[in-house]
């Protein structure tokens, strides 16, 4: 007869390690064995969490998992922030894995779709970043943690290099919690160039002797850049960030804020806004924001992760990005997360689609592509407390009767796009995509990326609608109209009302704002190639191939 | 192709003292604005021709815009489209402008 202490030790750390130690040597597990050695430490039923960042996978481990016997573990709870790799879904069609809690699925959104429609996915919820970070340390905590490092001791200490992203915070939850933490490495060396993961955190490391697949998402072609992005650009600088004075900034990535960044060793040095805004950074490190480095606007800049090629150009700026004792960046999501939630008065990014009230998504019913960390930095966080320029105004906008002693501040929450996106597919639509996908798969509530009432600005071609401005629902609904261009959203809105929300200031044209349309030329990039980001940035930044035409 | 022709009785005249400005070049996504300074100044006549057929009604919001928001009295403008978004005509539209007014 078991006991219940015999049964929870059994179930816990001790009885993992002894079921694995048979096919490890010390902590090392040969390749070959990892699919019995995994069927050996699982259980049926666990929280499993496969490290799936932006950068790297636990790819190795993510293959060895979905070939293990289903007769043998299943069940399984899949709680990641990123589901991306096929064998990430393979799970879940051979009953591997039953239940999934996740954040990001971008190029396995279409899938991951079809999987949840069909019931081959019990899902539990699409999370933010921070969200299931924190869901991790309460009721979300993983019994075995699949990560993946750039190297290891034989002590099981880790390098992860710059694209340290979720791995410490993964790794916090689990080893902590009585729970295994297995590391695919690329090679066990003598030495490490840092420690990234202490040893001792650490149970069991494979050796994959293959170099890490990294993919440059953060990567934006200038060569791609359009007049019509040079123009949104120059509205977002000269109706957002002048007047607010915005130092401490995110930007989601896209072509749009490419542009931004590309223009302001141009455009915002000829307005002397030098010092005066995007000083300080919660950045992936965009290739685009090298000449803006270069030209002494970034003072600072913090990573969720790296970006490939940008290796050898950041451990030449220790001064502008944080670097480790190798001198290679040290990225963390969890914490770069919180200081975009917390310490930046402006978040700016792109979606897919904007309803009336301001809404955004970037889901459809064929496309579960989930939140990623865009939620966490395009919100208004409650739980601020220190005041800024920025911060301050914004409040004053929003609730102007608000004794000033008594006002909460704003953060600016920047949606900016084209009016006609991808494909000529129109930005703003009367209902969300995102509606029929509440019906679809039994949600309660849509996924919305970024909610209206935390939306402050929306900036297109047409101009910028200013929504702290607006008093009413009609207000709103018609200052999106107005910068909703020729979409027919844009061309329903009602003339006599855009008109006098022109005249208060809410909307603001480029003819308003004293932009000269001959300025919306290529010519105003600090680079126009991937060949002039690598000029700028002294031979240091090395694009991958795919992005090199010499 | 689709031809459309429009005329108006702007308020203002068009600024600068330029007969002629050519905006933008005949490529796929894109167009050509020619703008002449050739009629009184209290008549803006424009005409359209696109190979994309369908867009009647948005090319008269763009164009009804440009009229609104621009002074181009005086002015007669030749759009040749090659399939631009409304947001790069109308971008093109006010280049063109522009031109005409700087000497």
């Amino acid at each position: 007869m078991r006991t219940e202490t015999q049964h929870f030790a059994e179930s816990g750390r001790q009885a993992r390690i002894a079921a694995g130690s048979r096919y490890a040597r010390g902590k090392r597990v040969a390749l070959e064995d990892l699919v019995p050695f995994l069927e050996a430490v699982l259980r049926c039923g666990d929280r499993v969490c496969i490290e799936g960042d932006n950068q790297k996978q636990a790819d190795v481990l993510a293959a060895k998992l979905a070939r293990i016997d289903p007769a043998k573990i299943h069940d399984l709870h899949m709680v990641q922030s990123g589901v991306v790799l096929p064998a990430h879904l393979d799970l879940f069609e051979s009953g591997i894995a039953r239940d999934l809690d996740f954040s990001y699925s971008g190029p396995q959104a279409g899938r991951i779709s079809g999987m949840l429609r069909s019931g081959a996915i019990r899902l539990g919820a699409i999370h933010t970043y921070l969200e299931l970070f924190a869901r991790y340390f309460i009721d979300l905590t993983p019994q075995v943690a699949l990560v993946a490092a750039i190297s290891a001791d034989s002590d099981g200490n880790l390098y992860t290099g710059p694209n340290t992203e979720d791995t410490p915070t993964i790794v916090e939850a689990t080893s902590f919690k009585g729970g295994l933490v297995i590391a695919q490495v690329c090679a066990v060396v003598d030495k490490l160039p840092r420690v990234d993961v202490p040893g001792d955190q650490v149970h069991f490391v494979t050796e994959t002797r293959k170099p890490l697949h990294l993919e440059p998402l953060f990567t934006r072609d200038p060569g791609e850049i359009t007049e019509t992005h040079v123009l949104t650009a120059m509205l977002a600088i000269k109706g957002v960030y002048e007047p607010y004075g915005v130092r401490r900034l995110n930007h989601g990535i896209g072509f749009n804020t490419a542009a931004i960044e590309l223009l302001l060793p141009t455009f915002g040095e000829r307005l002397g806004l030098r010092g005066r805004i995007c000083s300080h950074w919660a950045l992936n490190p965009h290739p685009t924001l090298i000449p803006a480095i270069e030209a002494g606007w970034a003072q600072q800049v913090h990573c969720f992760g790296s970006e490939v090629g940008m290796e050898d150009y950041i451990a030449a700026r220790p001064d502008i990005f944080f670097t480790g004792a190798d001198g290679s960046l040290r990225s963390n999501r969890a914490f770069c997360q919180t200081a975009g939630l917390y310490a930046c008065d402006l978040f700016i990014g792109s979606t897919l689609q904007i309803d009336l009230h301001g809404n955004s998504s970037t889901m459809t019913a064929d496309r579960v592509a989930g939140f990623g960390g865009a939620p966490n930095m395009g919100c208004n966080p409650h739980g601020r407390r220190h005041v800024s320029a920025a911060w301050l105004k914004a409040g004053s906008e929003s609730t102007p009767h608000v004794p000033p002693a008594l006002r909460r501040g704003r953060k600016l929450v920047v949606q900016v796009g084209e009016t006609f996106g991808n494909g000529g597919a129109p930005l703003f639509v009367e209902k969300l995509d995102a509606l029929a996908l509440v019906e679809q798969l039994g949600l309660e509530s849509a996924p919305i990326m970024i909610y209206g009432d935390d939306v402050t600005h929306i900036v297109t071609e047409e101009g910028v609608a200013n929504l702290l401005l607006c008093r009413d629902e009609g207000d709103r609904e018609q200052a999106i109209r107005a910068v909703a261009g020729y979409t027919e959203v844009g061309r329903g809105r009602d003339r006599g009302h855009a008109d006098r929300l022109r005249e208060r200031g809410v909307v603001r044209r480029p003819e308003d704002l004293g932009i000269d349309p001959l300025d919306a030329d290529r010519r105003l990039l600090a680079a126009r190639s991937m060949r002039d980001l690598v000029t700028a940035s002294n031979r240091l930044y090395r694009p991958p191939s795919r992005f090199r035409n010499w | 192709m689709e031809r459309y022709t429009y005329q108006f009785n702007p308020a203002r005249a068009a600024a600068g003292s330029k007969r002629i400005a050519i905006a933008g070049v005949v490529a796929s996504g894109n167009l050509e604005v020619l703008l002449e300074r050739c009629l009184t100044p209290e008549t803006c006549t424009v005409e359209v021709a696109t190979p994309v057929r369908g867009f009647h009604a948005v090319w008269d919001a763009v164009i009804r815009d440009f009229i609104e928001r621009r002074a181009a009295g005086g002015l007669h403008i030749s759009i040749n489209d090659g399939g631009a978004r409304p947001d790069t005509v109308a971008l093109r539209l006010a280049q063109g402008l522009r031109m005409l007014e700087i000497v």
